[in-house]
């Protein structure tokens, strides 16, 4: 057995209230590399929530996060969305992908606005959308493709920057269990085979299998289901 | 799973010969739980009694081995009304978990957190089947997602019952 990774992600005692009730009350959670961490729990519970401060996209009302070790509060907003676009992929429930754009173009974007050029950024792309298998639908935009196939589009266009992390908030949760499950596979393995960590929302037990291990949020606070096992 | 007529069926493409017969019942459905021999024998006997089977050919040497079947008539109408009868649903009205969350109330037990380590449990099996789905062919997945259809069911349960063991806790200790 080697040393268990440094972990990438640490946040602790996470609060954030939009007015009376909040919607994070002491929620915690570590994401080291390369592991697949499903976050679960009823509905409003704050699992949105609770990805969008470990992403740096909400800041929390208190409470720490640190990605490698460096606390994001105290980045400057110009800092926090130069480290999304490096270091982070984003996959949603649907709507994600830019309508004018083709599907190609969607996948290439986070690299061009890297600073690549087109063609380096297309033709990565490219190989990011064969991996998806969706190498059809190069030229299509995103309204004249399945929902599936949008996903698989969305996965590629998460992980082409080879970030460290990717966060994904209910991925499957308008397709059917078939295409769900196929978008799981894809993603899980791209990140297996990438080294990037994935933070999964689902409320899906058989999407949260995909997982290596699981967190519980219920009314803004996180449980380690390891540790209930 | 009736494995009489498991066998009945396998025998319905040619005569086979017990040990024959028992490995191919093994690879399509054994998986986790291969037949013993004493099993083949004693139910291939039982059809033979019932005239579902005829012995096709011995080969020298005696012994339950050496026997080769082959599937009657009547064995041809007894598959074909097995599948064509549905299934009884299971019920599922009686319920371990159910009986454990509602005595750990009764008892001042923390219900809360058996239903969570049942949940991580749950949730244990559901990867491994998905990781054993991820390395399988059609036959691995469509099993393995039967098993994993029925847990995502219990886990549900669990998730729902966990939502209302407050309200559940006033009901049995009313
Ligand atoms: N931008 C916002 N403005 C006001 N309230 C919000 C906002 N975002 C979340 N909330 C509230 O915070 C709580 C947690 O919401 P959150 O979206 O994190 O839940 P969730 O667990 O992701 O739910 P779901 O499973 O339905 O997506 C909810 O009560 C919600 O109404
Ligand atoms: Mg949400």
């Amino acid at each position: 057995m080697t040393a268990a990774p440094e972990p990438l992600l640490v946040a602790t005692d996470l609060r954030k209230a939009y007015g009376p009730t909040p919607a994070l009350d002491g929620a915690e959670l570590t994401v080291r590399a390369g592991e697949v961490v499903a976050v679960m729990g009823p509905s409003g519970s704050g699992k949105s929530t609770l990805l969008h401060c470990l992403a740096g996209i909400v800041t929390p009302d208190s409470g720490d996060v640190r990605y490698r070790g460096q606390q994001m509060s105290l980045m400057s907003d110009g800092e926090r969305s130069a480290l999304r676009r490096t270091d982070f992929g984003f996959v949603f429930q649907f709507g994600q992908l830019v309508p004018e754009l083709t599907c190609l173009e969607n996948v290439a974007m986070p690299l061009r606005l890297a600073g690549r050029r087109r063609k380096d950024a297309e033709a990565l792309a490219a190989t990011w959308l064969e991996r998806l298998e969706v190498t059809d639908l190069a030229g299509k935009r995103p309204g004249e493709v399945s929902g599936g196939q949008g996903q698989r589009v969305a996965v590629a266009r998460a992980l082409v920057g080879a970030p460290r992390v990717v966060f994904a908030d209910e991925p499957t949760g308008a397709l059917d269990s078939l295409n769900g499950e196929r978008v799981m596979r894809l993603l899980t393995d791209a990140a297996h085979d990438t080294g990037a960590a994935v933070v999964l929302v689902t409320h899906e037990p058989r999407v949260a299998a995909y997982s290596d291990r699981e967190i519980v949020v219920r009314d803004g606070k996180s449980r380690d289901m390891e540790r209930a096992a | 799973m009736s494995i009489g007529h498991t066998l009945l069926g396998l025998l319905e493409s040619g005569p086979r010969h017990g040990y024959d017969l028992k490995r191919a019942f093994d690879e399509r459905f054994g998986h986790d739980r291969p037949l013993a021999y004493g099993q083949v024998y004693s139910t291939m006997a039982r059809l033979l009694k019932n005239g579902l089977v005829e012995v096709d050919g011995i080969e020298p040497g005696g012994g339950p081995e050496r026997k080769r079947y082959a599937i009657t008539d009547a064995g041809v109408t007894d598959v074909e009304s097995w599948l064509a009868q549905p299934e009884k649903p299971e019920p599922y009205l009686q319920t371990t978990l159910y009986t454990k969350v509602v005595l750990a109330l009764l008892t001042g037990r923390p219900a809360a957190d058996l239903l969570d380590s049942q949940r991580a449990e749950h949730l244990r099996l559901m990867r491994e089947l998905t990781r054993r789905k991820s390395g399988g062919d059609l036959a691995d997945q469509l099993i393995c997602d039967h098993a994993l259809f029925h847990l995502e069911a219990d886990l549900r349960w669990l998730e729902l019952t966990a939502a209302r063991l407050d309200q559940l806790a006033a009901e049995v200790t009313r």
